[in-house]
């Protein structure tokens, strides 16, 4: 190791190269020595030696009386049987160890979960809608209030003022800074197509009597599988920052909002019953 | 797993042991014959002849040469391992139903169950070297119960013996005054089984009522609780990890009238802190009457109503306690 011949091609990249790492034993004492090359922050060259002492534990089984007892005669109704009557049989199929399934949530399962919920969507049975959905519900309301409690995510934001909830915009774009901002969002845009407008109106569903803890996620895990979303609004209180109890969602698609209004009216959520109807047009409301 | 099939017995198993180094696999039935297997290949040695009843229990000793049976012909046989001849017959009156040797084996206890007008009772008797010495001779006697015993176990250094019976009751006997020290309801219903750890600190008992329980051997503190959903015949303790194995089953009464899946016959594993069911394996037909771990607890056997041993070598995946 001490009198290495240099080759030629070592001196090229002499700067990074290091000696190599050696280990060295166990000697006759049972002392290994491990020899490591390696730089520190300063760029300087370290040698690190390790020495350890080995010892070596030996665990034998003198199986004597079993090695005996393996060649004993056979006696009793075992000697007098045939080589046909196979009374000892190995079993040909494999019989698996079956684990039990821990409840553990994977994504795979949430996905489930999410197709559990839209199949009971789909059902007649209301009373499975509503019990998977309070399940659902419960359990975010649960997590958020504990990660809040941790300080994990921020208090609710601040409610947005009553200017923005017919500009429409949606709370998550733009809140990022520097997110992508479509450009009809954009600051000095027009909304300049009314037929849009219009038909967002008319996909409006109210949704009221709900929760105060209700959030923009809880509506849109409810409303989601019944189609695309293009807007979820919670009126929150200028004042207090709290939920006014009512909220607008707007769906893409007015048959998916005709479908949310007839399977969710009614329905029971965090110990309310929801009222959900179409949002009437805005002339009307005034 | 590819379990070995053994077909020996044509009457459901009652008691399945091991012997001490797990080479041997000594199996009873409610047929007549004991019956002695290898426990690596499932290979028949030998039978055991000359009850003439269901054969209840047995019990094996420390360096394997003799075996302890008891049976429902109201005798109780000592046998020589290697040969199955019969050493010496103890005489009753009524259906032996629990055997165990002492911890140093000069000592037996047998148990008797109420039968006509005889009470029960736990006869101690000499287990002598020179079997030709041999006596029938009762060193002491246990009674003051009235339902009969299924299981017996030496602890505290010979110095207590355990029994668990029909009446769901422990009970810790003082073997220098001949009183029960402790006893404990655990269990509503019949105890089926009861089986102590390797370090002999704790048990389990497997009950009729649907519980298995883990005891505190010195106080009969209950430790821990499993659930099953069926009638618990037996538990064993796995030597080697947290784990209890429980066999049972539907009533062997009903068992005709449901499917095998619908009759919970497989073997269940329970993680012995967690209480919870790690996992299962399937295969007999009817309720599980015996289990027992292997020593090294890398194998188990399950001896079912239906008459069959199994015997399970288990895979590596589950060796490596991966899944614990």
């Amino acid at each position: 190791m001490a009198a290495m011949k240099v080759r030629w091609g070592d001196t090229l990249d002499e700067d990074d190269s290091l000696p190599q790492n050696t280990v060295v034993g166990p000697d006759k004492q049972g002392i290994k020595t491990i020899t490591i090359y390696k730089k520190n922050d300063k760029g300087e060259t370290v040698k690190v030696v390790t020495k350890t002492r080995v010892s070596r534990v030996e665990k034998k089984i003198y199986a004597v009386a079993a090695d005996r007892r393996s060649r004993l005669k056979r006696f009793g109704e075992a000697t007098k049987e045939q080589a046909g009557d196979s009374v000892t049989v190995q079993q040909a199929e494999d019989i698996p160890f079956d684990r039990v399934q821990k409840a553990r949530q994977t994504t795979e399962e949430k996905r489930a979960e999410k197709e559990d919920l839209k199949s009971a969507l789909q059902g007649s049975d209301k009373s499975a809608v509503v019990g998977s959905l309070r399940d659902m519900l419960y359990r975010r309301r649960m997590e958020r209030q504990l990660a809040l409690a941790r300080g994990q995510i921020a208090a609710p934001e601040r409610p947005p003022d009553e200017d923005s909830e017919a500009g429409g915009t949606l709370p998550q774009a733009g809140s990022k800074p520097g997110g992508y901002v479509p450009p009809s969002r954009r600051a000095g845009a027009t909304m300049s197509d009314g037929d849009s407008m219009r038909r967002r109106e008319e996909n409006s569903v109210r949704v009221t009597n709900l929760s105060e803890d209700t959030r923009e996620d809880d509506l849109r895990e409810l409303f989601s599988p019944f189609g695309p979303i293009s807007r979820i609004y919670i009126a929150y209180d200028r004042e207090t920052g709290e939920s006014r109890g009512f909220a607008f969602v707007n769906f893409v698609h007015r048959d998916d909002a005709a479908r949310a209004v007839a399977k969710l009216d009614g329905h029971g959520y965090d110990n309310l019953i929801l009222r959900v109807e179409f949002a009437a047009p805005r002339a009307e409301r005034s | 797993m590819r379990p070995y099939l053994l077909k020996g017995h044509e009457r459901p198993l009652t008691q399945l042991k091991y012997n001490r180094e797990g080479d041997l696999l000594f199996s009873c039935a409610k047929d007549h014959h004991p019956t002695l297997w290898f426990s690596e290949d499932g290979a028949r040695i030998g039978t055991y002849i000359g009850h003439n009843g269901a054969v209840n229990t047995c019990d094996v000793s420390m360096d394997s040469t003799r075996l302890l049976t008891g049976s429902s012909d109201s005798s109780a046989k000592l046998w020589e391992v290697e040969t199955g001849r019969c050493l010496f017959t103890f005489k009753y009156q009524a259906p032996c139903r629990a055997v165990s040797f002492s911890i140093n084996e000069h000592l037996a206890a047998l148990s008797t169950d109420p039968f006509m007008s005889t009470t029960p009772a736990i006869n101690i008797v000499r287990i002598s070297e020179d079997p030709s010495e041999q006596s029938d001779e009762v060193v002491q006697q246990l009674t003051g119960f009235s339902k009969r015993i299924n299981r017996v176990t030496f602890t505290d250094l010979n110095g207590v013996l355990m029994s668990a019976g029909e009446d769901g009751v422990v009970r810790r006997w003082d073997l220098e005054t001949g009183k029960v020290k402790e006893e404990a309801k655990l269990h509503e219903k019949e105890i089926r089984d009861m089986q102590l750890y390797k370090d002999g600190t704790h048990m389990v008992t497997a009950s009729v009522d649907k519980l298995v329980k883990l005891v505190d051997t010195q106080t009969l503190e209950v430790l821990k609780v499993f659930q099953t959903d069926r009638p618990a015949n037996a538990a064993a303790l796995s030597p080697i990890f947290d784990q209890v194995l429980i066999g049972g089953g539907q009533d062997a009464a009903d068992v005709t009238t449901t499917s095998d899946r619908a009759g919970g016959f497989q073997s269940r594993f329970f993680h012995k802190i967690f209480m919870e069911e790690i996992g299962s394996v399937r295969g007999h037909f009817g309720p599980i009457n015996a289990v027992a771990f292997r020593p090294d607890g890398r194998s188990f056997a399950t001896g079912g109503e239906d008459g069959y041993i199994r015997i399970n070598h288990f895979d590596n995946d589950y060796l490596s306690g991966r899944f614990l």
